[in-house]
């Protein structure tokens, strides 16, 4: 692919515009989503005359940035959105800071006004490259079409390599119409290789794993984007190591492994946090010690050594000391390590595990009636089968999926982690099932965020794609009224979504087929409508009526030890006492 | 910002190489501004063609001083990171120059 003859070409003339769609068809790039507008003109005439481009054309441009990462979330591979200059920009960034964030490759093209009219706050102008400087891993402008011939490869090196995440590349109008001679293509840019950290750190790895006792693999995105899946369950099986996963470690290691103990932190299970907080050594591969997983870092895993294996070496004792960081890309490295390890099953640590599992364990209720949150995230898993897609997005229905979705590879869950953004599920649905078109597209959603980016059901029909969408409605900002009603005295204050569309008539409006489970009077009838809706072709709208009483539990109070968790027999009487709202305020 | 033992062992004076194109200050400026890193003062120079700057930054950070090492370095823009003795006087030089009511270099600088 790289050899000089196909690098080097009969001297053409192209312009800034022919030559980003050249450049971008030799990334191997198949599909980009975005919007046009008066700056992007030139680009856009080029990309209509592209043979193996298919551009998604998105209804807002935050929606284009997700249905990038939906494609980036499902095959690694960096992904491309495009938006034209000012509020075409303004309105992509949520979707790069969000890429930014969880590690997800993203090339972000931008449009900008002509470079004789920067600085003259022209139509449509804004500072793209300033406003983009701390939500990516690198930005450009680009000030001559031949800039574009090292920019562009590079940004997909860069979005791929390390630790990924999104680059952004703002193109100012007069360099895509600007014409030059091309005689030689750059290779592609591609992910560059990782060093192995220094063997002696490695077997010093080995030899902590053989002193402990009592150890806990703690796995996080990381494992997912450097394909550790299994490594770690090599690891976990051979050395007898329990494994807790983050938000968005999920699926790297299969929900009914024996091993496996579900996530940690805020909404973890109490014997997973118990479990971490009576272990002597924390293996953490692929994490970043957020906050929401591990609660007050101060009793945070208080008796552990600490391992940590990270490819970003400003990772290692940002948030916790690490007795022993590891720089490197996880798969190699934990490949590196187990090896070196003396294989045991532990039985006594796991007995231990048993116990804790046994006594505090995840508290399902409604976990079979599909009217009930649980039951509804069971059952629809039991529908789709194990090669569904599963994307949500922000709030309970999202940290109810995490607790109850039954996992079972890497990539399978799409969601967003770190920034947390409302509005993420619908486009990164889309998305998901332009990348994968043979697997079915579950998404999980509520009726706050679905109402931050409906208008890409507009896109998910034109497109023709699949998405079979579960809209969860308690009418309300489920997990800010849950936090009113724990640590606000009950003042419920700005979270009440009760006046709301007529949500099926909306699906149905914009051509998609809609269900009701509110109209079914037994579990019975609910999961044969469940069945029905989602075996039907094309996307649908499931509405799923959820009380508004319903909370996500266990919860850490924010601020306080994740040992100090609320369950479902303390909500009632712990909730909204002083000393809780003042752990929620620190 | 009187040279005391105290800011001697509070303060470090970092050399970085970096590449000098139009948006570098900005992003180092910005790394301190959002990671809430203090920088108490900045030197830049462009090195040989210009392609390249050399910057001293004059950071006071103890104990974050390795975490701040590493967020540098993670800049595409930043090409090497090096901590000066503590010995170095660069920053001590200029203070003490400007401060000096009888120094005519500082009184030109003025007008």
């Amino acid at each position: 692919m790289n050899n000089h003859n196909e690098n080097r070409a009969p001297k053409q003339t192209l312009t800034g515009a022919e030559l980003i769609v050249r450049l971008l068809e030799r990334q191997g790039t198949r599909i980009v989503a975005g919007i046009p507008g008066g700056a992007a003109l030139p680009l856009y005439d080029a990309l209509g005359k592209s043979a193996s481009i298919r551009h998604v054309l998105a209804r807002h441009e935050q929606g284009a940035g997700f249905i990038a990462q939906g494609m980036a979330r499902v095959s690694g591979q960096p992904q491309v959105c495009i938006a034209t200059s000012g509020p075409g920009a303004t309105n992509i960034l949520t979707a790069v800071a969000d890429a930014k964030l969880d590690s997800i490759p993203l090339v972000c093209i931008t449009a900008q006004v002509p470079l004789a009219l920067i600085g003259t706050d022209a139509f449509q102008e804004v500072d793209t490259y300033g406003l983009s400087i701390p939500i990516t891993k690198r930005n450009y402008l680009v000030r001559s079409a031949a800039e574009l011939l090292r920019v562009i490869p590079e940004a997909f090196r860069l979005a791929a390599s390390g630790r990924p995440g999104p680059v952004l590349i703002d193109i100012p109008k007069c360099v895509q119409n600007e014409a030059i001679e091309v005689g030689e293509w750059p290779a592609p840019g591609r992910r560059a290789p990782v060093p192995l950290p220094a063997t002696e750190d490695i077997e010093r790895a080995a030899a902590m794993i053989d002193a402990a006792a009592q150890p806990i693999l703690y796995i996080g995105g990381g494992t997912i984007a450097s394909g550790a899946g299994a490594a770690i369950r090599t690891f976990a099986d051979r050395n007898g190591i329990p494994v807790v996963s983050t938000l968005m470690g999920l699926g790297a290691m299969d929900a009914d492994h024996p091993l496996f103990l579900g996530m940690l932190g805020m909404h973890g299970a109490r014997y997973t946090n118990e479990a971490l907080d009576a272990c002597d050594l924390l293996i953490a591969v692929g994490v970043r010690f957020d906050d929401r997983a591990t609660g007050k870092v101060a009793a945070f895993c208080p008796h552990a050594k600490v391992i940590h294996i990270d490819i970003d070496p400003s990772e290692h004792g940002k948030i916790k000391h690490a007795h022993l960081p590891l720089t490197g890309d996880v798969a190699a490295v934990l490949d590196a390590v187990v090896p070196r390890t003396r294989a045991r099953p532990r039985a006594g640590w796991r007995a231990e595990i048993a116990r804790l599992r046994a006594t505090c364990p995840l508290e399902m209720p409604g976990g079979d009636d599909a009217r009930a949150p649980y039951g509804l995230i069971r059952a629809v898993a039991r529908a789709v089968g194990p090669d569904a897609i599963v994307a949500t997005d922000v709030g309970q229905h999202q940290m109810w999926a995490a607790q109850a979705y039954p996992f079972s590879r890497p990539r399978q869950w799409l969601t967003s982690g770190g920034l947390g953004t409302m509005g993420f599920g619908l486009p990164a649905a889309i998305g998901a099932a332009l990348a994968a078109p043979e697997r079915p597209v579950i998404l999980f959603t509520g009726d706050g965020s679905i109402l931050m980016n409906i208008q890409e059901l507009a896109t998910a029909v034109e497109q023709g794609v699949s998405v079979k969408i579960i809209l969860m409605n308690n009418q309300s900002l489920g997990l800010v009224h849950q936090q009113q009603r724990m640590f606000y005295a009950g003042q419920l204050f700005g979270a009440d979504l009760s006046v709301a569309p007529d949500f099926s008539a909306l699906a149905r409006a914009f051509g998609l087929h809609a269900w009701d489970l509110g109209d079914c009077a037994d579990p019975e009838a609910a999961e044969q409508m469940l069945t029905t809706a989602l075996a039907a072709p094309g996307s649908v709208l499931i509405h799923c009526p959820v009380d508004y009483a319903e909370h996500v539990l266990p919860m850490v109070p924010p601020g306080a030890a994740n040992v100090d968790a609320i369950d479902h027999t303390a909500s009632t009487t712990v909730a909204s006492t002083k000393e809780t709202r003042h752990a929620a305020l620190a | 910002m009187q040279p005391s033992r105290e800011s001697q062992s509070t303060e470090a004076v970092l050399e970085l190489h970096v590449d000098n194109h139009a948006g570098t200050m900005s992003h180092i400026c910005g790394l301190f501004a959002r990671r809430a890193f203090s920088l108490e003062g900045i030197l830049c120079l462009p090195v040989g063609d210009g392609s390249t700057s050399r910057m001293w930054l004059q950071v006071r950070e103890y104990d974050r001083l390795p975490q701040v090492v590493l967020q540098l370095e993670k800049l595409e823009e930043v090409l090497s990171v090096r901590r000066l003795p503590e010995s170095d006087t660069t920053f001590r030089a200029l203070a003490t120059r400007h401060l000096d009511p009888e120094d005519h270099t500082a009184a030109d600088d003025s007008t």
